[in-house]
């Protein structure tokens, strides 16, 4: 008498797989189109970041650290890249570079107007709320099972299931920097006959750009974080290195992949926390 | 003769889910505090009726609580009246749809704000033309205009400083330029020096004065400080709970208050800002003309039992003042009056502040003699009548 009854059951599993199939038969061509959209968008990010020579990513990546921190980070920024250059990494983490990009954009071009529209409507807000929350403590592998089913296997499915993990900060900081712009500052604008437009664009959004930056800077992390996960359906790139690795036991493979795998999450977070904190402004 | 600017008629402005449905309680006179009581219901303004001339600087007064800020935001809309009429030029904003009330709040009436309200994100200049960007000016115009305004408020050279590099004062000087820029008719002023130390605030407020004797500008400006209330208003308007209490010239308002309330306000006040040597000279009646002999004088002296006496000629035009001691040693060397006229005394024109002649009270020994500006001489100011018009 101490288990559960047995005798009752509730198969929710299977409803959502009705829905995922009642999805694929009706929106197939939807999904198809996205799919073909997904994977124009990062065939050329990947094209374009495999066809930079080498030497020149270094010298960007030090440029920009020059500009946004200091001589030290850009002399050791610009050694760690070239170390992962050194384990014979480079295209793994290019196309890991590739499928963050690609998330992360899409996520802003998302993310940025649903951010808005939970600041301007309170209903929206409601509805909003909960998702995100649900969206963020999921565990990060169960996104894999809809992305693959949805996508099949393969990068297409990995960029979704990165964008659904990764999103919810871009939208959530959008939101908290438009609805902290100081109540006297709206009201200034609109003393001065603003239009929604104008508000949102000469005082919210630049107001709000800081709190904005720091949701991308979260946003890219977290698709860095996920992009790992995903190449169990096919992401390629650093993390499949680590998979193959785990599944061979080989310590020096995984070693090696794993550290190229912090030194590009510590680059990207120092430069894009290094673009965030340009935008502060003194009250 | 002067042109009513802007006319309230029976303004309430009631906070709450469904404020139409006590607009009958407002109006009807029950207190703020039984109508929260009973209904919950916060009352801001509570059917308000004034009128405000064309180019004269009206203050409206009151604590805080008092209503005064939600009335002034009503006069631009950011508060939705709850009921009642507000006449700008004749028209009634209240009906305005959103893209007149744009319109108006773009061209007719531009705000200053207690917190300044400048935006943080674009420099001093940047936010000085913050209107005429909303407007569409193009930026060369209203960058030229924003450097001619930033100067005439003086803050030439930090146009290009960022709002947070600047002091207190600085930041409202920003503001008013900001307000300025914008070329309105009507300057709505929230308590903008109140956040101010009082150093600062006594230079803004000669600022504005001067500002304002130059533009020209009807100004509706908020403020807590009676003194600050008479020194700047032509007229002030009392308010209390929503409702005002008196309206009138500073020296009416002192001179008869209209309750209890404005008289315990009066009390507090340094009257020597608000008094002008106008109102405390009194008549001269020792007086001498310039034809008179040295003998009349000395007589006229000592009738009144005074050490001087002032000379006029047969208009009345103020010549000079001659002492007793003087006018004794002339009379021994046979000279006249005109050859022992003094001009060392003080001379001030009737809308001086009591406040500003003190010191020449102390410093002269000779009474101040008020003067119209043709140099005709209206009345006497003693020392203890000075001293006498602060209480």
């Amino acid at each position: 008498m101490f288990d559960f009854p047995s005798f009752i059951t509730f198969d929710l599993g299977q409803y959502v797989e009705n829905l995922i199939m009642w999805l694929l038969d009706n929106f197939g061509d939807f999904f198809d189109a996205v799919s073909k959209g997904i994977l124009w968008f990062m065939v050329n990010v990947k094209a374009f970041l495999l066809w930079l020579p080498w030497w020149l990513v270094l010298v960007i990546v030090a440029v920009l650290a020059l500009r946004l921190r200091n001589v030290l980070s850009a002399v050791v920024f610009t050694l760690l890249l070239f170390l992962i250059g050194t384990f014979g990494l480079w295209d793994q983490m290019m196309q890991t570079l590739a499928v963050v990009l690609t998330a992360v954009i899409i996520s802003l071009v998302l993310g940025v107007p649903l951010g808005i529209l939970t600041a301007y409507n309170s209903r929206v807000e409601t509805i909003m709320k909960p998702v995100l929350d649900a969206m963020q403590t999921m565990p990060s592998f169960v996104y894999l099972i809809p992305a693959m089913m949805l996508f099949g296997l393969g990068m297409v499915p990995a960029v979704f299931a990165t964008i659904i993990y990764a999103i919810p900060p871009v939208i959530r900081l959008t939101d908290l920097g438009i609805s902290s712009v100081s109540k006297d500052m709206v009201e200034a604008a609109n003393s001065f006959g603003v239009s929604t437009w104008q508000l949102l664009t000469k005082v919210q959004l630049p107001q709000a750009l800081p709190t904005i930056m720091t949701g991308i800077n979260q946003t890219t992390m977290m698709a860095l974080a996920m992009v790992v996960i995903a190449s169990m359906i096919g992401a390629k790139g650093l993390g499949l290195e680590v998979l193959i690795s785990i599944n061979r036991i080989d310590i020096a493979r995984g070693f090696e992949s794993g550290i190229g795998v912090v030194i590009l999450a510590v680059i990207i977070d120092r430069l894009s926390q290094g673009i965030a904190n340009r935008y502060r402004y003194t009250e | 003769m002067d042109n009513i600017k802007v006319k309230v008629e029976n303004l309430s402005k009631i906070f709450g889910p469904n404020p139409e449905t006590i607009i009958e309680k407002v109006k009807s006179g029950i207190s703020k505090e039984k109508i929260l009581e009973e209904t919950g219901y916060t009352v801001g303004v509570a059917d308000v009726s004034f009128e405000v001339k064309e180019r004269e600087i009206f203050v409206i007064m009151g604590l805080s609580g008092s209503g005064k800020s939600t009335l002034i935001r009503c006069l631009n809309l950011l508060n939705l009246p709850t009921d009642g009429k507000i006449y700008v030029d004749n028209e009634d904003i209240a009906k305005f749809n959103k893209e007149k009330l744009r319109q108006y709040r773009q061209n007719k009436a531009a705000m200053v704000f207690q917190h300044f309200g400048l935006m943080t994100h674009k420099s001093v200049i940047g936010n000085v033309v913050f209107g005429l960007e909303v407007k569409g000016v193009s930026q060369e115009q209203s960058y030229n205009k924003a450097k001619k305004i930033l100067s005439s408020v003086g803050l030439e050279g930090w146009e290009n400083k960022m709002p947070g590099e600047l002091s207190g004062g600085m930041q409202q000087r920003v503001g008013l330029a900001r307000a300025l820029a914008n070329d309105p008719d009507i300057l709505l002023m929230d308590e903008p020096f109140s956040a101010l130390d009082p150093l600062i605030r006594r230079e803004m407020q000669s600022e504005l004065i001067e500002i304002e004797s130059k533009l020209k500008k009807t100004i509706i400006f908020i403020t807590h400080d009676i003194n600050e209330a008479f020194q700047l208003g032509d007229r002030v308007a009392v308010m209390k709970d929503g409702k005002i209490v008196q309206v009138g010239t500073p020296e009416e308002i002192i001179s008869s208050p209209a309750n209890e309330y404005i008289e315990n306000f009066v009390k507090d006040m340094d009257r020597s800002k608000v008094m002008q040597a106008g109102s405390i000279m009194f008549e001269p009646k020792a007086l001498i003309t310039i034809d008179q002999g040295l003998k009349e004088a000395v007589d006229v002296m000592k009738e009144n039992g005074i050490s001087s006496v002032f000379v006029v000629d047969n208009k009345q035009m103020l010549q000079g003042i001659v002492t007793i001691d003087d006018t004794i040693r002339a009379l021994k060397e046979n000279k006249s009056v005109e050859d022992i006229l003094r001009h060392d005394y003080h001379a001030t024109p009737p809308d001086t502040y009591v406040d500003d002649l003190i010191p020449k009270a102390i410093e002269n020994k000779f009474p101040i003699a008020v003067i119209s500006e043709n140099n005709k001489l209206l009345g006497l100011i003693v020392r203890v009548s000075v001293l006498a018009g602060l209480v």
